[in-house]
Parts: structure tokens; C-alpha cells; sequence
């Protein structure tokens, strides 16, 4: 499944570090982040709970900046 | 300017002025250091803060850490002016950057301006009511006045206006529709109140096509940035430890092996001027903000990119494929000349075909019609029978009239004229006799010969034409357009395997376009190393197949297309070549102890000023 989310982040290199950091959470197959457009586009594992998984998706990103968000 | 913005425009400028006071302050000794803590906590509370925050969270290689550790040291070395204006300067290059991208955010959202708000839906009890048009079902009414947005993909059922289709198409002519005419989302509604009935839901409807579209388009990377990526992740770390590299290193050499002084000062001030450069962001930020512009730049042009990396391939094309009808010529027949036998005339000639050919619904039989233009007088025709795609016969005044190709008139036993020309021919004989043939060819399009030249000036190698028509029309068509190479009568999968075997050709760094109208050639568009559909306008298919999409059928755009294409993948190579000599050229010049700080800082900050500024040009092209 995929989802599409409007995020608000600063710099292009923060941009590609929180696509990074959602890549590697878990449940998560793929993800892109488009910064100018300020969409996230995240691809999920099957029977992935997406909610509970955008929630860590968002942790990991805010350790790699901190201020940043995904509007879920 | 947003708020955000704004506080840190305040604070650069508080900062500057507070720097240049302090500067020609004759204080000393901590009293100094106290004075320049103070516009250096201004300026810089919020990046040492998230520094702060990265060594929580063990992300070393954060910029902001490295501008605090260098900034920091600046001052421990006792360089207050330099640790402040370094942290001056990363802010105005952030502050300029997050413009410019919000700039070119808007500018792209303006040309992109076709998503309307609101639908008028006309109830059934005859009152009109403003909705959302995601609320409008398929086969409801909606009304449009004059200046209003389309909002939904539909029939007109009741008056006529212009249709302004600027946003779509980049056409600037109207659009003239009427009752009866399908109309698509989009477009504007220029001097007529027009009732529609919709034939799809919003979401289905083109204007959503297309937003989706360019929203995603952002999806597909290229090359370039895919290597921006990579370079930025190992570019900050490999300086970083150079930086730790030369702070160490030579005063360690020196005092070992020399038996010199160490001079410990002057390395580490090499070393953080190295920090001061570590920040990939000018390439970071260039590379995507050029492409966005190049798609955005021919979004507005009406030509809609799936992705950077089309533009990046579309760039690269050195051979165009392609097809005939729909692309380059009109795909509308016409009668083109008559030429009756001995003792027929040019009328009865005509009205023989358009008689028995009055119910059919083929192309041809239409231009027959059309070019009759009376209405043909259904009681002087009895007994039509189509021949099974070789044409049809009938009675007409009790004669037996035959109307068709070659092979018909062989049946009907009629010794045709043999016929060099360029288009369908179709042969009429009365009563066994020959009466003569009439021309039906296709219209080439006026801009279609431009085109082609277009597209040699734009260094277009190799121009090929496919067509599942006859020979002669085809090579018609090709001389008239100047294309390199024509092949005709294929079978659309003829066309596969000829686009396959000019694949095979190429050599591998050239790219093969395929143009086609993409309602038959679907598989072709896919094949090809890019897919172009044009005349796309209402046709999900096309849009579906394609990795370019024409908005309109103009065979112009592609040349534009691949215009923006060269100019976008120009900037994007002048920006990377520019961005990282700088960087080197600073590197090796700080190392050398050439280049103070100062000139490292400024450096960084207008290499990311110019690169930006560059990208942005390629949201325009010249005409």
C-alpha cells in the first residue's frame, strides 16, 4: 500500500535525510521524499499498521532533524 | 516572507551591525570576548541548539554541528569577528535558499493554477448550488459562467462559449465549443454560460490526472540527483575527518620528525575553515530545484513530465520515432481530387460514392459525405452491401454501383486505373463500367514540417516515420517533412519490432523517443526509451502509457520539450561542476593556508547563491 503525506522541512540534504531514516523503519518498503513539493510518499510492507508505523517513521525523522514534520 | 523568515531577517541584520560596532570597539581581553558573545548567541542560539540536539541523537555529520564546532573554535583560537560572521553568513545562505525554493514553489503552484474550488451543480428542482466538486457525481449538471473554471470532465448540454485552455495546452487561441462537444476540466470559460453534464468523478477528471502527475513527477529522480545524494553522504564525513586529519597530522610531523615548532593554532584554523566548507547544501539544494523548474517550466508549456528522470533521458534523445496519423498529419481525410473516367463528370463521380457510402461510418465514407455536401437523397439508393472491407455496393437509380479498392472492381469485373498517388484511392465503376476514382488523403499539420527542422536544429540525429499506410501516401507525407527514414504498412506490431530494431542500433548512450497519439500505440510508447503521447486531452490512456505527455497535438511542443530538456540538464551539470571545483578549489586553498575562514565562508554562501539563481532559469525558455 501506498500513502502520500505533506511535510514541512527546511533544506533539501534534511530532505533526504529523513528519507533515509523512513526507509529504514520498519514495515516500511520504500519511501521518497519529493522537497519540492513537500510530499512524502511511503510505500508499506504488507499488513503493515500504518499508523503505528508513520508514528516511528516520525521519531526517526525527527532525530535526524529535529524540526520537521509529517503532517499525518 | 513567512514569519520564520522575517525573525531571522531581523536577527542578520541586528547581528551585522552589532559586529561591526564590536569590531572597532577598543575593548580587550574577556570584556571582548563577552562583547562578541552577544551577536554570536543571537545569530546562532537555534543551529547550536540543534547541534545540541544531533550529538543526543548521534548525528555527527549534521551541518549544524559542524558550523558549531567551527564557529566555536574560531573562538577559542580568539578569532571572535570570524566565529560570528561565519554563523552570519550559513544564516543569510539558509535565509536566501529557503526564498528562493519558496519562490519557485509558488511560481510552479501559479502555472499549476487549474484546480477549482467549486462546482455549480443545477438540482432537480431547477436551483443552483455551490458544492465541492469532489461532491458532483458522474451524470449531473453542473453550470458554468463566463470566467469560471471547467471543474469537471463532461458534455455541454446547453450553449456555446470559448474555452480559454492556456493552463492545459500552453495555447494561447481559444476554443470554440458547443452543444454536443465534450469538454474538459481545466479550461476557462471565457465569454458563454454553458451547461454541462458530467461524464466522470473530479478525481478521474483531467485536472486531476494532471495535478497528480506533476505532484509525483518529483518521485522519479535522476541521475544527477541520485549522485547528489550519494556525493552529500560521503562528502561531509570524508572532510570531516580531513579537517581532523590536517588539524593533527602536521603539527604532529612537525614536532616528531622536523624538529619544528608544532604551531598548533594555525593547523587547527585550517581545519575549521575545512568545516566551514563541509555543508553539501548548494548541490544538495541546486540539483532538484533545477529540475523542478525544467518540469515546471514545460508543465506551463502543456507538456507534462512524469519525472526528472524523463527530462534527464529526453535530454540525451538523439533519434525520433514516430507515427504518422494523429501525429504529423491531421488524422482528418479528405477528398483531395477527383478524377472521373471517360464520359462521367466530376459530380456524378462524387455523387455515386457519397450515395452508396451515406450509412457508413468509416473515415473514408465521412469525407465522401463531406465533400458531397448535400445530404444524400436516401430513396435513390436501394440494396447496400458493405464487401466486407474492400468497399460496398449498391443500386443507385437502378444502376449497380460499386464503390471501393482494387480488389472490388476486380469482383465487379471492372478493369481499373492504376494510381501512383499518395493517399486512399477509391475506385467507382456504374454498371460495370468504370467511372473513375476519387483521392481521399490526410492533412499534414502546419506546424509538423517545422517540427522536424526543429528538432535537427536541437541536434536531433535521426528522424523516423512509422505508418500502417500504403507506400506512396507515406512517402508522400516523408518528403513533404523532410524525415530520414520512413517504413509503411505496418501492423502495429510491425511497429514493436522496428522500434526494437532501431533500439538495437543506437548506440547505448542515446535515447529513442517514440511520438504517437497513444490510443493504438500504447505498446510502442512503452518500448521506446521514452514514450511520448500527444493530443492527450481528455485521454486517460495516452496519459497512462506515456512517460511525456502533449497536452495538445501540436508536433511543435516536442521540439520545446526537448529544449527545456537541454537547457534544465545544462544548468544541472554547470551547477555541479561549478559548486564542487569551488568547494575543492577551497579545500585545497584552506589546507595551504591560502584561504582564511572569511573567503572559505563567502565562498560557500555564493556558490549556493549562484547555483540557486541559475536553477532558477530554468523556468523560462526562449521561444
Amino acid at each position: 500500500m501506498k500513502k502520500t503525506y505533506k511535510i514541512e522541512v527546511d533544506c533539501a540534504n534534511c530532505a533526504a535525510k529523513m528519507e533515509e531514516a523512513v526507509k529504514k523503519t520498519e514495515g516500511v518498503k520504500d519511501c521518497t521524499v519529493n522537497f519540492m513539493a513537500l510530499k512524502m510518499k511511503v510505500e508499506f510492507e504488507d499488513g503493515a499498521d500504518v499508523d503505528s508505523v508513520m508514528q516511528s517513521a516520525l521519531k526517526a525523522c525527527r532525530k535526524v532533524e529535529s524540526d520537521c514534520e509529517i503532517y499525518l | 516572507m513567512s514569519k520564520k523568515q522575517k525573525k531571522v531577517l531581523i536577527r542578520i541584520i541586528i547581528t551585522a551591525v552589532l559586529m561591526v560596532v564590536f569590531a572597532l570597539l577598543p575593548v580587550k581581553g574577556t570584556a571582548r570576548l563577552l562583547l562578541f558573545l552577544i551577536p554570536y548567541i543571537l545569530i546562532g542560539y537555534d543551529i547550536l541548539q540543534k547541534a545540541g540536539k544531533g550529538i543526543v541523537n548521534r548525528q555527527v555529520f549534521d551541518e549544524n554541528f559542524l558550523m558549531a564546532v567551527a564557529t566555536i573554535g574560531a573562538i577559542v583560537l580568539g578569532e571572535y569577528t570570524e566565529g560570528v560572521a561565519v554563523m552570519l553568513f550559513y544564516q543569510i545562505g539558509e535565509l536566501f535558499q529557503s526564498m528562493a525554493v519558496g519562490k519557485s514553489r509558488r511560481n510552479i503552484a501559479d502555472l499549476m493554477d487549474i484546480c477549482p474550488d467549486y462546482a455549480y451543480l443545477l438540482t432537480e428542482d431547477g436551483e443552483i448550488e455551490e458544492v465541492d466538486p469532489e461532491d458532483v457525481e458522474p451524470g449531473s449538471i453542473i453550470v458554468v459562467r463566463p470566467g469560471e473554471k471547467i471543474p469537471i470532465d463532461g458534455v455541454i448540454i446547453e450553449g456555446e462559449a470559448s474555452l480559454d485552455t492556456r493552463a492545459l495546452t500552453g495555447e494561447s487561441l481559444p476554443r470554440q465549443a458547443q452543444t454536443g462537444d465534450e469538454v474538459i476540466s481545466g479550461c476557462i470559460s471565457m465569454d458563454g454560460m454553458i451547461k454541462i453534464r458530467t461524464t466522470k468523478e473530479f478525481a478521474d477528471s483531467t485536472v486531476s490526472k494532471i495535478l497528480e502527475l506533476v505532484e509525483e513527477s518529483g518521485m522519479r529522480k535522476s541521475k544527477p540527483e541520485n549522485f547528489i545524494t550519494r556525493f552529500a553522504r560521503y562528502y561531509t564525513p570524508i572532510v570531516c575527518y580531513g579537517a581532523l586529519a590536517l588539524a593533527i597530522a602536521p603539527p604532529l610531523v612537525r614536532m616528531g620528525l622536523l624538529h619544528l615548532t608544532p604551531e598548533w593554532t594555525d593547523w587547527i584554523y585550517r581545519a575549521l575553515t575545512f568545516l566551514v566548507i563541509s555543508c553539501p547544501c548548494a548541490l544538495v539544494i541546486s540539483i532538484p530545484l533545477s529540475f523542478f523548474a525544467g518540469i515546471g517550466c514545460a508543465s506551463s508549456n502543456g507538456i507534462l513530465v512524469k519525472g526528472s528522470n524523463y527530462l534527464e533521458r529526453l535530454s540525451n534523445t538523439k533519434t525520433i520515432v514516430f507515427d504518422k496519423t494523429g501525429t504529423m498529419t491531421e488524422g482528418v481525410f479528405e477528398v483531395t481530387q477527383i478524377s472521373p473516367a471517360e464520359g462521367f463528370t466530376e459530380e456524378t463521380l462524387l455523387e455515386y460514392a457519397a450515395l452508396a457510402e451515406q450509412f457508413s461510418t468509416h473515415p473514408i465514407g465521412l469525407s465522401l459525405k463531406k465533400a458531397y455536401e448535400k445530404d444524400p437523397d436516401a430513396s435513390r439508393v436501394s440494396d447496400v452491401t458493405e464487401e466486407g472491407g474492400a468497399g460496398v455496393t449498391a443500386y443507385i437509380d437502378g444502376k449497380k454501383v460499386a464503390v471501393g479498392n482494387e480488389r472490388l472492381m476486380k469482383a465487379e469485373g471492372v478493369v481499373s486505373e492504376k494510381t501512383e498517388e499518395a493517399g486512399t484511392v477509391v475506385h467507382v465503376s456504374a454498371d460495370g463500367v468504370y467511372a473513375g476514382h476519387i483521392l481521399i488523403s490526410d492533412r499534414i499539420k502546419k506546424t509538423a514540417r517545422e517540427a522536424i527542422a526543429g528538432l535537427k536544429k536541437a541536434g536531433i540525429t535521426k528522424t523516423v516515420m512509422l505508418t500502417g499506410d500504403n507506400r506512396a501516401a507515406a512517402d508522400a507525407v516523408a518528403k513533404e517533412l523532410n524525415v530520414d527514414e520512413v517504413h509503411s504498412e505496418l501492423l502495429p506490431a510491425d511497429k514493436v519490432e522496428k522500434v526494437e530494431e532501431l533500439l538495437q542500433k543506437q548506440n547505448e548512450k542515446e535515447v529513442l523517443a517514440f511520438v504517437g497519439d497513444g490510443i493504438n500505440d500504447a505498446p510502442v510508447l512503452s518500448r521506446a526509451d521514452i514514450g511520448i503521447a500527444m493530443g492527450a486531452m481528455g485521454s486517460d490512456a495516452a496519459i497512462e502509457s506515456a512517460d511525456i505527455v502533449l497536452m495538445d497535438d501540436d508536433p511543435a511542443k516536442i521540439v520545446k520539450a526537448i529544449r527545456i530538456s537541454s537547457k534544465c540538464l545544462r544548468i544541472v551539470y554547470q551547477n555541479i561542476w561549478f559548486a564542487i571545483g569551488v568547494k575543492l578549489l577551497c579545500l585545497v586553498l584552506g589546507a595551504l593556508g591560502i584561504v582564511n575562514m572569511w573567503a572559505a565562508i563567502f565562498a560557500d554562501v555564493g556558490v549556493m547563491v549562484i547555483a540557486v539563481l541559475n536553477a532558477i532559469r530554468a523556468l523560462r525558455v526562449r521561444e
